[in-house]
């Protein structure tokens, strides 16, 4: 740990140049990937406090991306920053761009509502609402207008599908979804964010309360999913990021020391702390 | 250095004194505890021998079926209608001005107001709660009904309509702070989850948070309901003092507690079924208020932990 | 494959938005109704009291004649109804509190106690001036005097002070009264040097709030026939007496419209008093908050 602090005041700099220089290397190596989210110097401060620091990223189309790091480096702020959810802390205050498909999201252009609509959100901790399965996955739908029964239980079916969970809960749909276990309830969740079809998911450390068999089985959903969506997801679980992740970024204190592609994180990293982060030295 | 040991000097210190006021403290404490349990039956004792005294000279049928409330005279009648139609004309008034306020102000501390905002108005509910409601009647007779009769000139000095407003506006705070608070003990997770969907704020408000604290909500109207019924000053100063059952809210009627103060307010000759009367009233308020604390405790007991 | 018609959810959103927004100014000013409601009180009752509220105003009796009539026997009438109400209910109320806290057991006789104090705490306050009336005027002969009605104000305020006193005892931290008892202090010591000290602030701010209760309330006082035109000040907790909020109702029931500028005046003093004991308890409540 004495090492790993020492190694940030010297290579604070060259961490970000080392970012800098990937992310061109990035550009040529993945020209036909089309990024759904890109942030250039963006800053974030919870008061006083520096939270997030010039991040530099870009996300893509129908990948995995995954965000590693340690507890309290950023990692969950900066993936609630992408659709402004961080804002509900009264005191968040942030500086640089985030472009979603090019559009800057702090553009007043875009409302907030609009953006969560097209980037929905998975949380850390399953959060159902004390509804019945059905109102749960068509609350989305629902509150946008969308009130045909025929196409709201058509969107149910599918979303329940897509989640994995429709063959456990396709009789039981008007019951309360706090009858579910833990796992089913965070596929409810899913369920529930698919349900807008949004274009990209954010996971905030979705398997976090989770036993292994559903870890198992949000991991597998992730994979099929990226086939229509592009999944951004916090994981503090290395084993998962290399797993299910086409790239990955290290964050470390509140700045990315390290973005690439997953074998490349996991396998030769270019940065000292990635390394040791991810052959779980510290953290 | 020394030769005290501090264990021996603890030891001879032990006495039996100790051993008495440790023993006889909690059967003392008790003791004064069981006076709440005295005011408790002294109120119902109260109440019920005063009334049956009161029933054993009028009728008890014509009390819970007559709408006639005419006390004085030769030939009194005591029918509980008049005085109740009164006091529901007053409570329902409150209420429908009440409710929809002290919600709509619940739901902006909750769910719009900023932490700096939320520490400025609560302050403000604390002193409109703690005004005494003798100044609430002064303010319904002396603003509240002029500036009605300028707007509406056929109502009367005394109505149901102004005390009506003043007592909403006594229990608007309670509403208010109650469901707030039932509000606020919705978990920020499920406030996440639709919002991140992209639900507004409104949206979130009456499909999470508002179903997710419904009975708390509920049980704060109950008890507001219930203090709106045992309101007695600004009734008794700006409602009149004329019993009747009928459903006009411009002219002057008497509730319960209105009658209870005019009564007392002159002099009712001790002993006559005037005096006793009053028991017989005190009791029917006294039920009614009682229920709906039963209740609103019943709510807020059977629906808490939902989540 | 696409169900949403995505479209629809953008043509509809704008509408979203402007019944969000148009909507959270209608819950702000039903927040400001309160705040609008005590400002316009407070300026009409001051407009009406000014010309009244002056030195004479304050020492005069009360009289049928508005420019001799004064506050000073309800003021100290008021004074000699604390003098009973207070240490009654604190006594009453804080013991009440500490054998429900630190000393009840787990038992259904605690169970009705606790359930007993929460509707007390409902019953309304001209129910108990009826108690006042039969139990203390009437069957133990006090008539209308200052012991009858500051017994029946305690017995009202009772159940506010148990249960702030409750919180406040509750809200000491287990560590320190372990710490006590750890080092062999019994449970009375413990209860009286540690427990009761610590929760002082609290149990005094709590205190202070049912006594600025006690001081408007207005009804037991009718009830049990508190005199209106009195012209001496009481001698002692048998003898009758004046209050403040009593005063203000006789003189707002009066027909004269003068009176309603004194009954305005008396109101000022008796909210510039409730005033005053509400910022002592705000201030003790922020000085010893968060203690631990």
């Amino acid at each position: 740990m004495v090492n790993i602090m020492e190694a940030n005041t010297i290579t604070k700099n060259p961490g970000t140049a080392v970012l800098e220089d990937r992310a061109q290397a990035g550009t040529q190596e993945t020209a036909e990937r089309i990024p759904v989210f890109k942030t250039n110097n963006f800053n974030l401060w919870y008061g006083d406090n520096h939270a997030l620091q010039d991040i530099n990223l870009r996300f893509n189309q129908n990948e995995v991306s995954a965000i590693i790091g340690p507890s309290g480096c950023g990692k969950s702020t900066f993936v609630k920053a992408l659709n402004r959810m961080v804002e509900l802390v009264p005191i968040v205050r942030t500086e640089g761009e985030i472009l979603y498909r090019d559009q800057d999201i702090f553009n007043r252009k875009m409302t907030v509502e609009e953006l969560r609509t097209k980037v929905g959100m998975v949380f850390q901790k399953p959060n159902p609402f004390p509804k019945s399965i059905y109102d749960n996955v068509a609350y989305g739908p629902r509150v946008h207008g969308i009130r045909k029964k025929k196409v709201l239980d058509e969107v149910v079916e599918k979303s329940l599908r897509d989640a994995a969970i429709w063959d456990e809960v396709k009789d039981r749909l008007n019951e309360n979804a706090y009858g579910l276990s833990g796992g089913q309830q965070q596929r409810i969740c899913i369920a529930r964010a698919l349900a807008t079809e949004p274009d990209v998911i954010l996971m905030d450390e979705p398997t976090s309360a989770l036993d292994p068999i559903s870890t198992t089985k949000v991991e597998d959903l992730m994979h099929e999913l990226k086939k229509n969506y592009s999944i951004i997801v916090v994981t503090h679980n290395m084993q998962q990021a290399a797993r299910v992740s086409d790239t990955t970024a290290f964050f470390y204190q509140g700045y990315v020391v390290e973005h690439d592609d997953t074998k490349v994180i996991f396998g030769n990293p270019r940065d000292q702390r990635t390394e040791d982060y991810v052959s779980g030295r510290f953290g | 250095m020394s030769n005290y040991n501090i264990q021996e000097m603890i030891q001879k210190n032990k006495s039996n004194k100790g051993a008495v006021v440790e023993k006889s403290i909690p059967v003392i404490l008790f003791l004064i505890t069981s006076v709440s349990i005295l005011a408790t039956i002294g109120i119902l004792y109260t109440l019920i021998s005063q009334s049956l005294e009161f029933f054993s000279r009028e009728s008890f049928m014509t009390f819970i079926t007559s709408a006639n409330w005419s006390p004085y005279g030769a030939e009194p009648e005591f029918g509980i209608w008049a005085l109740v139609m009164g006091t529901m004309k007053v409570v329902a008034i409150a209420t429908v001005f009440a409710v929809p306020v002290g919600l709509g102000a619940a739901i902006y501390l909750s769910e719009y107001a900023t932490e700096r905002v939320r520490k400025i108005i609560k302050p403000i509910l604390e002193v409109l709660a703690g005004i005494p409601t003798v100044v609430y009647g002064f303010f319904a007779i002396n603003f509240v009904t002029p500036v009605l009769q300028s707007i509406w000139p056929e109502i009367s000095l005394y109505n149901a309509i102004s005390a009506g407003l003043v007592v909403g506006i006594m229990i608007i705070p309670m509403i208010a702070s109650l469901s707030e608070d039932a509000m606020s003990s919705v978990p920020n997770s499920m406030r996440e989850g639709s919002l991140g969907m992209g639900a507004t704020r409104l949206e979130t408000t009456f499909k999470i948070v508002l179903p997710a604290a419904v009975s708390g909500i509920i049980a704060s109207i109950v008890l507001a309901v219930s203090r709106a019924i045992g309101e007695t000053m600004i009734v008794s100063i700006a409602a009149g003092s004329t019993p009747n059952a009928s459903l006009d809210i411009t002219s002057s009627l008497q509730t319960m507690t209105g009658f209870i103060v005019q009564i007392t307010s002159g002099d009712a000759a001790y002993g006559s079924s005037l005096y006793f009367s009053l028991f017989a009233v005190g009791m029917t308020l006294f039920v009614m208020t009682f229920t709906m604390n039963i209740i609103s405790q019943w709510i807020t007991k059977r629906y808490r932990e939902e989540y | 494959m696409q169900l949403i018609d995505k479209n629809l959810i953008a043509k509809k959103r704008s509408g979203r938005l402007t019944l969000n927004n148009a909507m959270k100014w209608i819950f702000f000013l039903c927040t400001m109704v309160g705040l609008i409601v005590l400002v316009t009180l407070i300026v009409d009752t001051l407009m009406d009291a000014v010309g009244y509220l002056n030195m004479d105003f304050l020492t005069n009796f009360s009289s049928s004649r508005v420019e001799s009539a004064g506050f000073y026997g309800a003021i100290i009438g008021s004074l000699w109804l604390m003098l009973v109400t207070v240490p009654v209910a604190i006594f009453l109320s804080v013991a009440t509190a500490l054998y429900l806290e630190e000393y009840a057991p787990k038992n259904k006789v605690t169970d009705f106690i606790k359930i007993n104090i929460s509707n007390l705490a409902g019953v309304p306050s001209v129910v108990f001036g009826l108690l006042g009336l039969a139990i203390f005027v009437r069957a133990m002969a006090m008539g209308n005097s200052v012991l009858a009605a500051g017994l029946t104000l305690a017995l009202m305020i009772l159940p506010v002070i148990v249960v702030s006193s409750q919180e406040a005892i509750r809200s000491v931290p287990s560590t320190v009264r372990e710490a006590s008892i750890g080092m062999g202090a019994t449970k009375w010591q413990t209860v009286s040097r540690i427990i009761l000290p610590a929760a002082i602030p609290g149990i005094i701010t709590g205190i202070i709030l049912a006594i600025s209760r006690a001081i408007g309330e207005t009804a037991p006082l009718v009830v049990i026939g508190v005199p209106t035109t009195l012209l001496v000040t009481p001698d002692g907790l048998l003898d009758s007496f004046q209050a403040m909020p009593m005063q203000i109702y006789a003189w707002i029931k009066m027909p004269q419209e003068e009176f309603q500028y004194l009954a305005a005046a008396g109101i000022i003093v008796l909210l510039a008093i409730l005033i005053l004991m509400n910022s002592v308890a705000i201030f003790i409540r922020n000085k010893f908050s968060r203690r631990y």
